[in-house]
């Protein structure tokens, strides 16, 4: 039976890595689909309190968030700022920002537009009366308090 | 004999991928938001003829700027809350101290004796947003609590578990009466 033995030594067959390249691209697919690139920088601190009875915030397409916190900047205080998309915003401003929001989604969505207020926890809730005050005017009154995961009474 | 063209080398391909790969896990952010979800009240005009409400049918929550909780004018905590909350929006027909019942009918039901207890939720400029969540979350855990209840009760079944209709008939028999007092002005 010699003469089916090869000669020389035996190796291994080296792993084929022609499938690498499709490997990977699938796994791009999957980020790429499920990414959500950070639509705003955040200039105030959003650190939420717990909640238990949450509901999770469905079509984010259909959420417009306000955030309400102390200014990551130490220089501009510790007192509670609103901020609206990119910058700083006065309670006067939300009415034209929630039309603005309205404005950017198609007719049908409008009514089902809901506002996610993230706000800080140490927040005074006079700045959130004052917001709440503003949505109730504009007719926005679909609101969501996004929270954390846990028990409220360790808040 | 037409010339070869050489096969192009694709052995970076894989490399190309992975800076795509690494670009896309480093963007991608797949949090998913939760919270407490309310309606605001639309607004009122300024007049004086705000309906009255008799006082055993509001449980009065006010929340101080030390952020002490008071229900119906005595000092309360809020590990006690859930309970006072859901005492008091249990229909307890014949008792003089408790809330108004009526008694409604509903298809899937059939006769419930409804309360017509309003929860009033007051807090100052200066109480801090975390203590008003602590307080929301209480009150809708009082309120998902007889919801549980009343599934239980009538359709042997979570809260949860009940189909559409069965769950909008619960929600329609066990409303979620929490009233925020307009902002005063101290």
């Amino acid at each position: 039976m010699g003469k089916f033995r090869k000669e020389g030594k035996k190796e291994v067959p080296q792993v084929s890595t022609s499938s690498l390249p499709d490997i990977v691209y699938m796994l791009i697919f999957f980020f790429m689909i499920t990414t959500s690139m950070r639509d705003v920088e955040l200039k105030v601190k959003t650190a939420m309190p717990k909640a238990t009875e949450i509901q999770k915030l469905e079509k984010k397409a259909l959420v417009s968030s306000i955030y309400i916190g102390p200014p990551r900047d130490a220089k501009l205080g510790t007192e509670s700022r609103i901020q609206l998309n990119d910058q700083f915003a006065r309670p006067d401003d939300i009415a034209d920002w929630v039309l603005q929001e309205r404005e950017a989604r198609n007719e049908a969505d409008r009514p089902l537009l809901t506002t996610a207020l993230k706000v800080h926890r140490d927040t005074r809730m006079g700045v959130v009366t004052d917001v709440k005050q503003e949505l109730r005017k504009v007719g926005a009154f679909r609101i969501n308090y996004t929270t954390l995961k846990g028990s409220a009474l360790e808040n | 004999m037409a010339k070869k063209v050489p096969e192009i080398n694709s052995s970076s391909q894989a490399d190309i991928a992975f800076l795509l790969l690494c670009f896309f896990l480093m963007t991608t952010s797949m949090d998913v938001d939760y919270g407490i979800t309310r309606r605001l009240p639309p607004p009122v005009e300024q007049n004086d003829d705000d309906v009255k409400v008799k006082e055993r049918n509001v449980m009065n929550v006010l929340i101080n700027k030390n952020n002490k909780l008071m229900v119906n004018g005595r000092p309360s905590d809020i590990s006690t809350l859930k309970e006072d909350a859901k005492n008091f929006m249990t229909p307890r027909p014949g008792d003089e101290t408790a809330p108004e019942v009526e008694p409604k009918t509903f298809d899937l039901l059939g006769e419930v004796m409804m309360s017509k207890g309003v929860i009033s939720l007051q807090n100052d400029r200066g109480t801090s947003y975390a203590m008003y969540i602590s307080v929301q979350n209480e009150l809708a855990r009082a309120f998902n609590e007889l919801k549980e209840d009343m599934a239980w009760k009538h359709f042997h079944k979570h809260f949860d578990q009940l189909n559409e209709d069965q769950a909008k008939a619960v929600n329609d028999a066990v409303p979620v009466r929490v009233s925020e007092a307009e902002p005063a002005e101290y």
